[in-house]
């Protein structure tokens, strides 16, 4: 470290009451910004669960869809349309649909149940219990061992229930990758078994699942598909929908965005006011070296690294917090929707960039117009 | 004395606009010579900060010319102004500006670090100097457990411990009791004044007059006398 930094750094590490206020502001405000992104992200990621446990590459919806859950049902021509498509190599429908079913004790508990295509079960879990081929079983469903699989009392092979006053037998127990977002079990079977169980409308395909020929092919499906009044969505589009649904039409974005700012302003505000009072504190000082014969660039360097040392290390402090928190919540609650991210860490970094640029911007507007004669004036 | 130190030539500054634009020096011109403690002297307000300023490249006169070792300062950008300050000129504050949160040592050394030395030798330097001053065993504490006199030294300490060849005193016996201040100018001439340094000191302390080899008097912005000191 360069001396006249060294220097820098021991002044503002050496001042404990004004880099602990610094410290604690500025992590608090990291702490808050990243929880509630990091919550957002996890809500947004568990909304597209579905989407990626499916893992079909193109979905074919009604242009209303804003969710897996609050699927639009399709005519089945669409599945038969969609599949003489050129470019596409196989299609196949999937329903998702909510259902009840009865405990053991007597108790009802809302279930998720998608069913797969009985032809090829396209979109299935993988299994850590059982046999896929067993879901061609009478009256079977294959039940995801997630954080919800204990509300259906943790059945195991073999374990049968009523849903929706059918019988109901659990032929295989899968994982996937994310859990649902609303904090109910999914179970899976075949798709007519699912129409079958479940009371619907007249039509019946929820999604299409589509298997391009190739990348290139994806664009003259979607227009195909979108000639015929429906909308086809890669998965990253169709997360990206689900995703701006949630943002937008929901108020829970606006509300975490709301939340971050004020985090962001709460974090600032600490941060600019201790930072000011510091190098007011210390103006006299600096005036001094700046008469001794340093440059305004090193005074000016001096209190950017300040700045930027301590907005660091709180970040560090603020993602550390947040991650232990999240770590710790899940381990009580394995639903918890929250992910630290990537753009989590870019956006709460990106906020503190600018706390530390506002906070050494007030220190610098003053430290250069201070006139080293006004030390010898005293 | 030997060489010419510092030439100032018609020195003026004027402060403020309109009604209220006042001359704080007015047409002041003087020489000062290495091996020289020059005293500048007068009572509050007549220009003794405002010159001590001008010639120490800190404040730009608005007329006439600082030449130090034949170097017209005041034509210097302001970052060649300031590395000549850091490496020409010591300053010693009335207040003494000793960082509170740094130690002794690291307050010492502070021109040297700003003149990018490395860290270990700037300390190493440094405590020679302490040593000079007489504040070795101190050099870890920070300056506020130090007393008025002591902190008086080590800003002594920092402004000879780049070696400049210019030391300038503002009222270096303001903040101290009288035994102190003597104590502290009478180390200054006998310990740091050299053939090779001239020091200028302001002030408008009579009991430190003793020490002065010249008496520069000023009065309303102006040089009314120049008096001989008298060595102890």
């Amino acid at each position: 470290m360069k001396g006249i930094l060294r220097v820098a750094y021991k002044l503002i590490v050496n001042d404990r009451a004004k880099f602990g206020a610094l410290l604690v502001g500025i992590t608090f405000a990291v702490f808050l910004m990243t929880m509630m992104t990091s919550m957002f992200g996890g809500i947004l990621g568990k909304a597209s669960s579905t989407v990626t446990n499916v893992g079909a590459r193109v979905w074919v919806m009604d242009p209303g869809v804003n969710s897996v859950a609050s699927s639009i049902p399709m005519p089945d021509y669409v599945l038969d349309a969609v599949r003489s498509i050129n470019g596409v190599r196989y299609a196949v429908p999937l329903y998702s649909g909510a259902a009840l079913v009865k405990l053991r004790n007597g108790t009802y508990q809302a279930v998720t149940v998608i069913g797969l295509d009985d032809a090829t079960l396209l979109g299935r879990p993988n299994l850590v219990e059982g046999k896929i081929e067993d879901l061609y079983g009478e009256n079977a469903f294959a039940v995801v061992r997630d954080s919800e699989y204990s509300k259906l009392d943790s059945p195991k092979i073999g374990t049968e229930f009523e849903l929706n006053d059918h019988r109901a037998v659990i032929t295989g127990i899968g994982e996937v990758a994310v859990s649902g977002l609303f904090g109910i079990p999914t179970l899976y079977t075949t798709y007519n078994r699912a129409i079958q169980y479940i009371p619907s409308m007249r039509f019946t395909v929820s999604f299409v699942l589509v298997e391009p020929k190739s990348e290139a092919s994806i664009p003259a499906i979607k227009g195909v598909v979108k000639a015929m009044g429906y909308e086809a969505l890669t998965a990253r589009e169709f997360k990206e929908k689900i995703a701006n649904f949630y943002k937008y039409q929901t108020g829970v974005g606006t509300n975490v965005l709301l939340m971050t700012v004020i985090s962001f302003v709460v974090g600032l505000s600490i941060s600019a006011q201790t930072f000011y009072t510091f190098i007011l504190e210390n103006l006299e000082k600096l005036g001094a070296l700046k008469a001794i014969g340093a440059r305004g660039s090193v005074l000016v360097s001096m209190i950017l690294f300040q700045a930027t040392f301590t907005s660091l290390t709180a970040y560090g402090l603020g993602i550390g917090l947040a991650s232990l928190t999240i770590a710790a919540v899940k381990l009580r609650l394995p639903s918890y929707a929250a992910t630290v991210t990537l753009s989590n860490l870019v956006t709460a970094f990106v906020m503190v960039v600018i706390i530390a640029a506002v906070s050494s911007f007030v220190g610098i507007r003053k430290v250069i117009r201070i006139e080293p004669f006004e030390i010898f004036r005293g | 004395m030997t060489s010419l130190a510092i030439q100032a030539t018609g020195l003026n500054r004027w402060f403020g606009e309109g009604d209220a634009r006042t001359q704080a020096v007015k047409d002041v011109s003087f020489e000062a010579f290495f091996g020289e403690m020059l005293y500048v002297e007068g009572p509050s307000g007549s220009g003794k900060t405002t010159l001590l300023s001008m010639i120490s490249g800190i404040l730009r006169p608005s007329s006439g010319t600082v030449a130090i070792e034949g170097q017209d300062i005041w034509n210097l950008t302001a970052d060649e102004l300031a590395d000549f300050r850091l490496h020409k000129i010591g300053f010693v504050f009335q207040d003494f500006h000793l960082f509170p949160r740094l130690s002794t040592l690291e307050n010492a050394a502070m021109s040297l670090v700003m003149r990018r030395m490395d860290w270990g030798k700037a300390m190493d330097e440094a405590m020679r100097y302490l040593e000079v001053v007489g504040l070795k065993d101190r050099a870890s504490l920070p300056p506020v457990k130090l007393s008025g006199g002591e902190q008086q030294r080590v800003a002594i300490a920092r402004a000879i411990a780049g070696q400049p060849d210019l030391l300038v005193f503002d009222e270096p016996t303001a903040s101290l009791d009288g035994d102190t201040g003597r104590r502290i100018v009478e180390f200054v001439k006998k310990k740091i004044l050299t053939d090779e340094k001239c020091i200028i000191l302001v002030t408008h302390d009579n009991r430190i007059f003793e020490y002065a080899d010249r008496i520069m008097k000023m009065e309303d912005g102006q040089v009314k006398a120049f008096q001989k000191g008298s060595r102890p």
